[in-house]
Parts: structure tokens; sequence; C-alpha cells
């Protein structure tokens, strides 16, 4: 693993102006944070394909939705916290219900917004997207997850929610591994436990698991960067051969990949399962580093979930059947 | 480049039509035994002069690219957008039969996905004129070398107090779009009474003309001044343009005449045919028409 840290958000932006390269039909929406989200890059490069919407993301969404109709490939840009809490109906009623090809990527996800606090932090997002039927969910973990995630979306055939954190991030894998909307991916092997974890909360899992193999145990790490489609098959293939599952995202503990895990899991394989999430509370002003620490993702809050897991597992009678 | 209308058709013709849609439109409201009925009609005369005389559109291909647009924001007066396509030839009688029944393609709201001629899902009010702009912006200039195709957006009164509405009139008038098309369908109603009383928009063309929009202030059942009004929009090159249309809720049939009641009521059998008697008292006789040519 690359030690180097990469920015999601300037990958962003970068891969914007590749597919720009590629297709007339990418255009590109923001509402005055393009300095902030990186599609800055795409409006130097493509002025005339680039719309700066001012501070008015319902009008945003709602043109960007107007733009798919007549055919273009909108790329619509702002915080988590605003382009899916104010416009949630829009995304709704505009975008999701006709079908229409337009891909939000949302930046600054999370607590790790760090010092503007509560109110930039968004929490609830990826509950709030997930919940509108087909919407395509993902997080990714690092900046050439971020690449591949926005590439995918382009080409992909219906809306799409992206969320990125404002943290840069390390290289998840080595070598360039293939990805598909929809199918999660392990980034370490392990057999007495298996944590699923996206974006920034990846990177703690992979720590957790040096943590856990001072104690001989040997944890797997699957990045499910799609939290919608969740992949099932790989979910009961995973606790099957671990027993016990942990969940790990930077997100309130409703409605996040921890729910999603655990719907595919209550219906299809039932197993001890430990979430390691916000605590169904707002953020609040601090430094990145501190903030993960006082709302317990770190890697030994998912190392202590991993061992409560464990210990559920090694306890459990076992089911009808079994 | 602009196109002109794409047809020349006498305001006499126009009016014809529409009280014809009016006959449509309260026989398909009353077989749903639901409807906008009153929303519906007062806003006829405008889709009318769209859909018959200013708009280039093809039924027969109904994804034409170099089509022209619209989008009727007051989705709840979806049945007046189905009786248009019926006439145009989107849709069937059969189709305007099964309006709001489980797997009909005319939803209650417009629904693009189901219905060919549908250009946007709307009936969330406030939402129309952002997604019209978006397409004007998309289609600026042309599509594929053909000419520049002309969005309209039909906006309700009342829904211009959504918020949303003037974010994006304040977008198209930053922008100069001037192949978009506001037509607000004034009736003055809205579900709770009138606009002025629970909050009054006006003065609309003022307010529009600050946004940078030019604004048209017209009767809504003057064919002719409709007609003038769309065809000083399409001459319009800098700004795009609202056109205030002055209307009736429940247009053509006296008792629906701006009684509020009647904003989403379907009538009764006994009301349908007392309704139907006056629209077709208003006839014109064939000759006389034939003669204002």
């Amino acid at each position: 693993m690359s030690e180097r840290l990469l920015s999601t958000r300037e990958e962003y932006g970068q891969t914007l102006v590749r597919l720009g390269e590629r297709s007339r039909d990418i255009v590109v929406l923001d509402s005055d944070l393009s300095s902030s989200t990186f599609t800055h890059l795409f409006a130097e490069r493509f002025p005339d394909r680039f719309f700066n919407m001012g501070i008015s993301e319902q009008d945003m969404i709602g043109t960007a939705a107007g733009m798919a109709l007549a055919g273009k490939i909108p790329f619509v840009s702002s915080f988590a916290i605003f382009v899916t809490g104010r416009c949630w109906e829009q995304i709704r009623n505009a975008v999701a219900l006709p079908g229409c090809n337009v891909n939000i990527v949302a930046t600054h996800g999370g607590v790790t917004v760090g010092k503007d606090g509560a109110m930039h932090q968004a929490l609830e997002d990826i509950a709030v997207m997930r919940a509108i039927p087909t919407m395509t969910v993902l997080v990714p973990g690092d900046a050439v997850e971020t690449r591949q995630a926005v590439e995918a979306a382009a080409w992909y055939d219906g809306p799409t929610y992206i969320r990125l954190t404002r943290e840069n991030l390390p290289l998840l894998y080595k070598d360039p591994v293939p990805f598909r909307i929809g199918v999660g991916r392990t980034v370490l092997d392990g057999d007495d436990v298996t944590i699923f974890a996206i974006g920034l909360m990846l990177h703690k899992a992979l720590e957790a698991a040096e943590l856990l193999a001072r104690d001989a145990i040997s944890t797997r790490v699957v990045d499910m960067a799609t939290v919608k489609p969740i992949d099932e098959h790989l979910v009961v293939r995973c606790v099957g051969e671990t027993g016990c599952v942990v969940t790990a995202e930077e997100h309130n503990v409703i409605g996040g990949l921890g729910d999603a895990v655990g719907e595919v899991m209550l219906r299809r394989c039932p197993a001890p399962m430990e979430r390691v999430a916000v605590r169904d509370t707002f953020g609040r002003s601090g430094h990145p580093a501190d903030l993960l620490r006082y709302f317990e993702l770190t890697p030994e809050a998912i190392a202590d979930a991993s061992r409560r897991a464990i210990a559920r597992k090694a306890a459990r009678a076992p089911l009808e059947g079994e | 480049m602009t196109r002109g209308p794409a047809h020349e058709v006498a305001p006499q013709e126009l009016a014809e039509i529409a009280r014809g849609l009016r006959v449509l439109l309260l026989r398909t409201i009353h077989h749903a035994r639901s409807g906008h009925t009153g929303s519906a009609m007062s806003c006829i005369d405008i889709l009318t002069c769209l859909y018959f005389r200013e708009m280039h559109h093809t039924p027969y291909n109904a994804e034409w690219p170099q089509r022209d647009r619209m989008v009727l924001s007051k989705g709840h007066a979806s049945a007046a957008l189905y009786v248009a396509l019926h006439q145009a030839g989107y849709v069937t009688r059969a189709e305007l039969r099964q309006m709001r029944q489980l797997e009909s393609i005319l939803q209650g709201n417009p629904d693009s996905r189901r219905c060919p001629g549908v250009e946007a899902s709307t009936g969330s009010l406030g939402q129309g004129l952002s997604i019209g702009h978006g397409m004007a912006l998309a289609l600026r200039g042309g599509v594929d070398g053909g000419e520049e195709p002309r969005v309209y957006v039909v906006l309700g009164d009342g829904e211009l107090q959504e918020g949303q509405i003037w974010e994006a009139a304040m977008s198209a008038g930053h922008r100069g779009t001037a192949n978009l098309c506001a037509i607000i369908d004034a009736n003055g109603l809205q579900l709770d009474g009138a606009v002025r009383d629970i909050k009054n928009v006006e003065p609309l063309a003022a307010k529009l003309e600050a946004f940078g929009w030019r604004a048209l202030d017209v009767s809504g059942h003057d064919f002719a001044a409709l007609c003038g009004a769309l065809d000083a929009a399409r001459g319009e090159r800098e700004r795009p343009t609202a056109i205030i249309a002055r209307t009736v809720m429940g247009k053509g049939v006296s008792f629906m005449e701006n009684a509020i009641g009647w904003h989403s009521r379907a009538p009764d059998a006994h009301q349908l045919a007392e309704a139907l008697a006056e629209l077709d008292k208003a006839k014109q006789p064939a000759g006389e028409r034939a003669g204002t040519r």
C-alpha cells in the first residue's frame, strides 16, 4: 500500500477533463463550489460545457435533468450536505423518476470536513440517496477508485450518486483492479471476521487488521464502494467464510453501509454483526483527526468491534438446521 | 437560425380546436372520475396555440432531436396535455380512457418515461422552469447542425411561490437563454384560494423584467394575442421571454369559471351533460369559420 496521499477530489476533476475529451455530451454543473469540488479543471478546459449555476442547488439539479432529457451526460457537484439535503425531492422527482442519466458527485462527505462543523458535515447523505428507487450509490476509497467510479457512472444509464471526502487518501491497491458497479472487492483476505468498509474508513479498517493480527486474528477487509446495489453474493459468501461481520463508515449509523449489509444478512445469513459509524448524532468543528477520534471512527474502534463480533460468534448457539 | 411557426392557423380555427379539446377533456376526466378540471381548462388555449400552430414536432417520430419541447410545469393539469397529445396523434382514444388507471401511460401527473410526447415528468410544482432551461441550454445553437429548437414551459401562477422558480428565472435571465419561453397560466387561483390573498406573486412583468426577461402580458384566451406574443418571443435574440397569460380557471363552462371548487374536481354525469351542452352552443358555424381563414 502506497502511503502517498492523493486527493480524490482532484482526481475527480481530472477524470472529468478526460471524459470531456472523449465525449462532447459530457457537461458539468456546479453551484459556486467549483474550486473546492475541482470541477474548475473541467471549466478551464471546456468553458462552453461548464455551467456555474450560482448558489442554487435546486435549480442546478433541475437544469441537469433537462440537459439529460435533451441527450447530455451531466455531472453535478456540490458538497454532500447541500446536494443531497436541499435537493432530495428534485433528485427524486426530476432526476430519478424519469430515469435521467444525471451523475451527482458530492465532495465533503462525513465528519472529516473538519472545522466548518456540523452544518457542513453530511452524515445522512448515503441513507437519503439509497432510499430513492433506481439510484446507484458509490463511495470510492482512493483516487484510483474515484476515477474508476466516475468513469463507470458516466457510461451507466441512470442516476448515480458518488460521495467523496475532503481528506486526501493513500492508494488501496498496489496494482490496478477492475471496477464494476455492484461488485465489492476484497482488499485484504482473512478468515476470522469480515470488515465491510467504504471511503476513508477502508484505510482505518486496514489499520485495524494490523492491530488484530497482533492477537493472531485473521481479518478480511472488503471494499464496498457500491453501497447500492449492494453486492449480496459477496456479503453471503463472506458471512459463510468468516462467520461474523463489522461495517465501518463515516456516516450516521442509520441508513448507510451498515444497514445495506445488515439487510442482506437479516434476510439471507443472520450472523453476529457490529457497526462502526456515527451514533445518531450531529458532527462538530475540529481537526479531522480529532473528530475521527471523538466519534470513535478509528482503527482501535474497528478492532474492538471485530473482537466483539468474534466473541459473539464463539458464544452463539447454532441456528436450527445448522 | 430560428424557425417560424410550424403551421399558419387562423385564430378562429385555433378556437375551434380548443373547444373540441375542452369537450374531450371533460369526457376524459369524467370517465377517470378524477382530475384537475379547472386548472386544465384554463391552459387549454395556451396548449392549443403551442401544439397546433407554434411547435415543430412530429408525432410519428416523437424523439426527433430537432423538435420543439413543451414542459408542463403545472403537471396537475395533465389532462389538458393528454387531450392535446391525443389530438396531435401521440395518444390514442383508448389510452385516454385509461387515464389515471394502473398500467396507463397517462399517469396522474405526466411521466416522460411512459408517454410519448411528454418531455418531462412534472407535477412537483416549481421544478419545470429549471428542467426547461436545462433543455434550452442543451439545445442552444441547434442539434446536429439543424435549426435551434425552442423550449416552452407552461407554469401556474400559484407555483411561482416556489423559490426554485426564481432561481431558474435568475439563471435564464443571466445566461440570456433566448430559446426559452415561459408561459404563465395566470388564472389567479390556487388550491386554498386566490393567489393574491395567499401569497401575492404580482407584479409579474416587473419582477421578470428585473430578472432579465422580456415580459408580455396578454389575455390567455385571445388566440390572436397569444400568437402575437409567441411570435414576439421567437423574434427575441438576447433574452428569454415570459408570456403572462391572463386566464380564467375552468374557462369555457360558466359554472366552472373562477370557481375554486373545480380546481381538482371531476364532473358527474349531470354536470358533464350541462357543460357539453354549453360547449356545443359555443360551436362556430362551419361556413363562418371557413370565411375567416
